[in-house]
């Protein structure tokens, strides 16, 4: 069960969390004037990053907030972790991980 | 290729068992092939298979970073069936249980096909009425599907728990009797013997580091960890790290990749008959030949490579199974293992020409690939030979997606399945 570190509460038991998939995906302003395929992009389209993802939890049995975490998806292990909102925070090069 | 029978036992086993050879050779790659299969499990090698026998390419390779069958082939709980709501799962699935019914005659390789009976359980009105529905869709289709009530479901499965004091009571199961189980290893052993005796080349250790194209952006080879290999096609089969493979050829695709747990317990004697599912309760659990349970649970929460997960899952899964089944309480468990699992916005797998001339792609079958590795293998075999899908796998492109034509078994069992 992976630790997980709250902005707003500290760290809590995975259990606590509910994943909220990829980070930084902004709705589009004007969905009308998207075609058919920058939609999909949008609604289907993941990186599925294998290395630094950037990811939203939401801390479903707790603060009910969302916020953002960097996890390297090689070895689960979390980089940071800052609130919804804010830019991800710049890591120093991690040996063998990829962006 | 050294032919297995009752009778060639015999005659090895009057030399002590002395004369048996390796099963496929130890490939090295040459500088070219005519195709190239990128993923050494089940679906990978059924592919060079059907491309050597039905196809006539035999002079194609399978290139596999570690050594075959040891991905999600080798990690999954074996369940077989074809009960899916929609027209062209019911197609897709149904052609591979078909093919698994002689697949051990075929391939000369008992790959252990056990039809014993898949029965999935449920637990509320809404599962009752889509598990109907299920029923009804797949008797259209042409695929097995019956309507169990508590008690019949009993006496199908007598260790299930069908009182109505636990947590989630049993209200009614779907039977699929021609659903079943086989022995993974040797589905990915089969197909590698089976393929190497009509020329392919197997090539372990050999991951793919990058794709070569020509002046059009057609593939015209690979990179990889053991030098460059010529060809004009690829078939990419590569599960859990399909988007890492075709990001190398700078293809998306709409996959996210989760790890998917299974666990089994110490041996013991044969106690269970069939093969039990609860998409509600996330459970599923068979006994083995061996005497192990084999027992399954859904996706961790969250995407990963590490091929492992939280115990939490399967304890959870393990609260479920001890419900519905009290004489397993005292059972111990042996092993948990993880493996890693693409899993598409509609659950249903991408078995499809790519964007790019050359590339081909079977992936995004989440967590239920094992099924399907005899049918995906042998329509994948064909679109790649013939550089265009075949009719049960032309709605499994990469384009519906954008066109809105989800074949959404996601909606459909309303869980990952």
């Amino acid at each position: 069960m992976l630790l997980i570190q709250c902005p707003y509460c500290g760290e809590r038991p995975e259990s606590e969390f509910a994943y909220g998939g990829e980070a930084h995906i902004a709705r589009p302003l004007r969905p009308a004037e998207l075609d058919d395929q920058q939609w999909a992009t949008f609604l289907y389209m993941r990186r599925n990053t294998k290395g630094v993802h950037a990811e939203r939890w939401r801390h479903a049995r707790g603060c009910n907030r969302f916020f953002n975490a960097l996890r390297d998806t090689t070895t689960d292990k979390f980089l940071a972790f800052y609130k919804a909102g804010e830019q991800p925070p710049a890591l120093n090069p991690i040996p063998g991980a990829t962006r | 290729m050294q032919r297995f029978s009752a009778f060639s036992v015999f005659r090895r086993g009057l030399s002590d068992h002395q004369g048996w050879r390796p099963q496929w050779r130890r490939a090295a790659p040459k500088a070219s092939y005519d195709a190239v299969i990128v993923g050494g499990g089940g679906h990978g090698l059924g592919a060079a298979f059907y491309l050597a026998k039905e196809h006539g390419l035999t002079n194609i390779a399978v290139v596999e970073k570690g050594w075959i069958g040891g991905g999600n082939t080798g990690r999954n709980t074996t369940i077989i069936r074809s009960n899916y709501l929609f027209d062209e799962s019911a197609a897709l699935y149904d052609h591979s249980v078909k093919l698994w019914e002689d697949l051990s005659q075929v391939l000369n390789y008992n790959v252990m096909f056990s039809p014993r009976g898949v029965m999935m359980l449920a637990h509320n009105v809404h599962d009752v009425q889509v598990f109907k529905r299920h029923v009804h869709a797949n008797r259209c289709n042409g695929v097995d599907n019956e309507w169990l009530t508590p008690e019949q479901a009993k006496e199908f499965c007598p260790p299930l728990n069908i009182g109505q004091d636990i947590r989630y009571p049993i209200m009614g199961a779907a039977l699929q009797r021609r659903g079943g189980t086989a022995r993974h290893d040797a589905v990915a052993w089969g197909y590698a013997r089976a393929a190497d005796a009509l020329g392919v080349d197997i090539i372990e250790n050999c991951e793919v580091t990058g794709f070569l194209k020509d002046a059009h952006g057609a593939i015209e080879g690979l990179q990889t960890s053991r030098g460059v290999i010529r060809t004009k096609k690829v078939g990419v089969s590569a599960a859990g790290n399909t988007s890492a493979v075709l990001g190398l050829a700078g293809v998306a695709l709409p996959l996210e990749s989760y790890p998917l747990q299974a666990l089994v317990s110490e041996p013991v004697k044969p106690a269970f008959p069939c093969v039990v599912m609860s998409n509600t309760i996330h459970a599923y659990i068979s006994q083995s030949d061996k005497g192990e349970l084999v027992i399954g649970a859904g996706t961790d929460a969250y995407t990963s490579y590490t091929q492992r997960g939280g115990l939490h899952i399967n304890t959870h899964t393990l609260d479920a199974i001890c419900e519905l089944f009290p004489m397993f309480r005292r059972m111990q468990m042996l092993r948990n293992w993880g493996g890693i699992v693409d899993v598409t916005p509609d659950r249903s797998p991408i078995i499809a020409k790519t964007p790019v001339p050359g590339l081909y792609v079977n992936c995004g079958w989440g967590t239920g690939g094992f099924k399907a590795t005899p049918g995906s293998a042998n329509v994948f075999a064909w679109t790649i030979a013939r550089d265009e899908p075949h009719p049960i796998n032309a709605p499994f492109n990469i384009e519906r997606f954008r066109d809105g034509f989800l074949i959404d078994e996601a909606a459909a069992a309303a869980v990952a399945h």
